[in-house]
């Protein structure tokens, strides 16, 4: 699969400050990619270069195989952190605006901001000001300038951040449709978890550098240890718990929530041992009642990550 | 259409569509006219009042010579005592007493005579008294001597300098006020619109930061275009909004002139009387001194230092607009702005009404931020085209220096939450 956005070896400094350091990720057409890491690891900087707001002290940013131009901000709808709009402007007219800015001709914005509006059920807000809308509503209308003009390229910063649970899940049907229409995203955030389940690819930034990156699926089975989750209903609990102990490699006291006083264990199997030799070896000794695989969420892969560089 | 003039046609729609502004373009005129109306109407009001004045003459000398006039009567006390007259006068509140007393010499009568007032009497009152007086006095001084008045009116000669310069066109005497006024007004003019303008710049570049507009702009625009746009977008609204004023104020001007029939210009008390001392010719050479002054060069000059000044101030604006976050901060960087658009003034007002070529106002006509203001009230004066050229160099150099200077802050700063930078800060910004 082509990438559709490529960057390669980016480094901004400002003044002593190293914003981003060496940073390279590829991004696969269609695909929708995590920009992950905590507050102010250079996620928001790495995306500013992307829209050519701030340019790179050294790599450089391909866009469809071509060198980032200014005619490629056309191609770009990008939805800050940091995200307002005038106060005092009646939504129609800057929605007009802000889409004309991005090289729309004046009827056929019009005419889009008609379709969305009316999808979103909003088109009676069209002469209203800003300041008579509340802060959900009016992260809908930058929702729909970002997206307007139909962009190759879609960037969210902090993406739900401010949308109650319902309006941020309308969002987010919105924005997979669009990806199945063809467009790309990019999804830049600090809560991990929120958009783990949408990712196809991932990059990982702490520090200014990239600490990994690649496909969601590839890095979980990396980081996956051949751990299994137990519950089971013993005919006596404390025998089970320290046999099963002396079998196999790790064996620790789990917490999940069950309704019947079982046995809660997660078991590392060594790379020797197939998840079939534990069940066959448990379906004798009681009633299993749950046994799936530990899969780490990006969240504990991240911090491992983190960890495991600070350790060395 | 291309993202400047879209940037250009919201800014200049979201300043003429804000309601102070309305208001202050449709209202300032009225209380301009308003005021000047005011200050008029209560001058007459002030001149329509007639002073009393009682006479004590002791001599029997003045019977005859003091006349009523508009502003004054004279009441003859010379009947009563001294005593009586003060009392009467205080009782009927009338303006004072004048009190003239009988002595053996002119010379001496001269030094003695005396006005009582309970309150500061009226100082052109008093000019009229001594005139009157000393007149007097003096003609009968020439009578004993033998000297013949009409003998000596007639040999009084007036004389009146023509001046000429040495290609032979005759100039009025006035020709360095008109020039004056010329420059002062322009210069002054600059000087408001910088201030009115250049804040409004700032203000609406710390709206947009404030919103959180600024990112979703400028992933579309170049942060210098928006900029420009502002600077553009604000000055097009200034011209309206002068434009209106202009007209406005002449039009209600003219309707407050011909309603209450008031002299709209109460400091025509001096105007007037230099009119009527000077003839018509003088008047014609004032007309040919506006004429002659160097039009042409005086609005195309007018033309590009306004411009000028604009756009090196406006951008100046603009940065610190973009390095704070609220209005009260920006505050302290005010001082670089004010300081030399007020040197500029009263450079402009002192030194070059004094000496248009001196040495102050030569240097202060060629440092590109006071130059627009200093150069512009040099101009009617006359100013060698070198002179002119190498502080419009500079001037344009200057923009352009502080145009890029600006822009790397407005870069940097509109994208700068919550800090309060320093001098310091904004310097590291421009390296950035």
């Amino acid at each position: 699969m082509a990438n559709l956005l490529e960057v390669q070896q980016a480094t901004k400094r400002f003044g002593n400050f190293t914003a981003l350091h060496d940073v390279s990720i590829q991004v696969p057409k269609g695909s929708i990619f995590g920009l992950l890491g905590p507050n102010g690891a250079g996620k928001t900087t790495l995306i500013r270069i992307v829209n050519q707001i701030t340019l790179p002290d050294e790599g450089s940013v391909y866009l469809d195989n071509e060198f980032l131009k200014p005619e490629h901000i056309k191609d770009i709808g990008y939805l800050p952190e940091e995200r307002g709009l005038y106060k005092s402007m009646k939504v129609g007219e800057q929605a007009l605006y802000l889409a004309q800015l991005k090289g729309l001709s004046k009827s056929e914005a019009k005419e889009r901001l008609k379709y969305w509006f009316e999808k979103f059920d909003i088109i009676h807000w069209w002469d209203k000001k800003i300041q008579e809308l509340s802060k959900g509503m009016a992260q809908k209308v930058q929702f729909i300038v970002t997206v307007l003009h139909k962009p190759k390229l879609l960037i969210f910063d902090e993406p739900f951040s401010g949308f109650d649970p319902i309006n941020a899940n309308v969002i987010k049907d919105e924005i997979l449709h669009l990806r199945d229409e063809g467009a790309t995203v990019i999804f830049s955030t600090h809560r991990m978890e929120s958009v783990e389940e949408l990712c196809d690819h991932i990059a990982l930034i702490n520090k200014s550098k990239k600490i990994l990156d690649g496909k969601v699926t590839d890095i979980k089975r990396a980081y996956k240890s051949n751990t299994f989750e137990v519950g089971i209903l013993a005919e006596n609990n404390n025998e089970l718990y320290t046999d099963l102990q002396t079998k196999f490699v790790d064996v620790v006291p789990a917490d999940f929530k069950a309704i019947d006083d079982q046995l809660k264990m997660k078991i590392t199997l060594g790379n020797s041992t197939s998840s079939n030799e534990l069940l066959q070896y448990l379906s004798n000794k009681g009633q299993i009642l749950r046994f799936n695989e530990v899969i780490p969420t990006v969240n504990e892969i991240f911090i491992k990550t983190i960890t495991d560089i600070e350790n060395e | 259409m291309s993202n400047l003039k879209l940037i250009i046609k919201r800014e200049f729609l979201a300043r003429i569509r804000n309601r102070t502004f309305i208001v202050m373009t449709f209202l300032s005129p009225l209380i301009m006219v308003g005021m000047i109306s005011l200050i008029a109407w209560l001058t007459t009001l002030n001149n329509d009042e007639v002073r009393k004045v009682a006479v004590f003459d002791e001599t029997g000398m003045f019977n005859t010579d003091f006349e009523d006039s508009e502003d004054v009567n004279y009441i003859d006390y010379s009947k009563l005592t001294l005593n009586d007259a003060k009392d009467s006068v205080v009782l009927k509140k009338l303006h004072g007493l004048l009190y003239i007393p009988k002595k053996n010499t002119n010379k001496e009568l001269a030094s003695s005579i005396q006005f009582y007032a309970d309150e500061a009497p009226n100082i052109s009152i008093l000019n009229k008294i001594e005139k009157i007086i000393g007149g007097k006095l003096t003609d009968q001084n020439f009578k004993e001597k033998g000297l013949d008045l009409v003998v000596i009116e007639k040999a009084k000669t007036k004389v009146n300098i023509q001046i000429e310069n040495f290609s032979g066109e005759k100039t009025s005497k006035m020709s360095n006020y008109v020039k004056m006024i010329f420059g002062g007004v322009a210069g002054y003019f600059l000087m408001m619109f910088i201030i009115i303008y250049g804040n409004m710049v700032m203000r609406s570049v710390i709206e947009e930061k404030s919103n959180r507009i600024i990112e979703i702009i400028i992933s579309s625009v170049k942060p210098l275009q928006l900029m420009m746009g502002k600077i553009l977008g604000t000055s097009f609204a200034g011209i309206l909004q002068f434009v209106i004023w202009v007209i406005l104020g002449a039009v209600l001007l003219t309707v407050a002139t011909s309603v209450f029939g008031v002299d709209p210009q109460p400091a025509g008390v001096d105007q007037s009387l230099v009119l009527q001392d000077e003839n018509q010719q003088e008047i014609q050479l004032i007309l040919q001194d506006i004429i002659k002054l160097p039009l042409g060069t005086l609005v195309l000059s007018f033309f590009i230092y306004f411009v000028g000044g604009y756009f090196l101030y406006s951008s100046i604006y603009a940065a610190i607009g973009a390095a704070v976050d609220s209005e009260t901060d920006s505050q302290q960087f005010m001082l670089p702005i004010i300081l030399p658009l007020m040197l500029g003034i009263y450079v402009g007002f002192f030194s070059v009404i004094e000496n248009p070529h001196g040495t102050v106002s030569v240097i202060f006509s060629m440092i590109p931020l006071t130059s627009p203001i200093v150069m512009l009230m040099r101009i009617p004066f006359g100013v060698p085209w070198w002179e002119v050229v190498i502080s419009m160099l500079l001037l344009i150099g200057s923009i352009i220096f502080i145009t890029w200077v600006a822009a790397k802050i407005y870069r940097i700063g509109i994208l700068m939450y919550g800090k309060k930078p320093s001098y310091k800060e904004l310097f590291k910004w421009i390296k950035y």
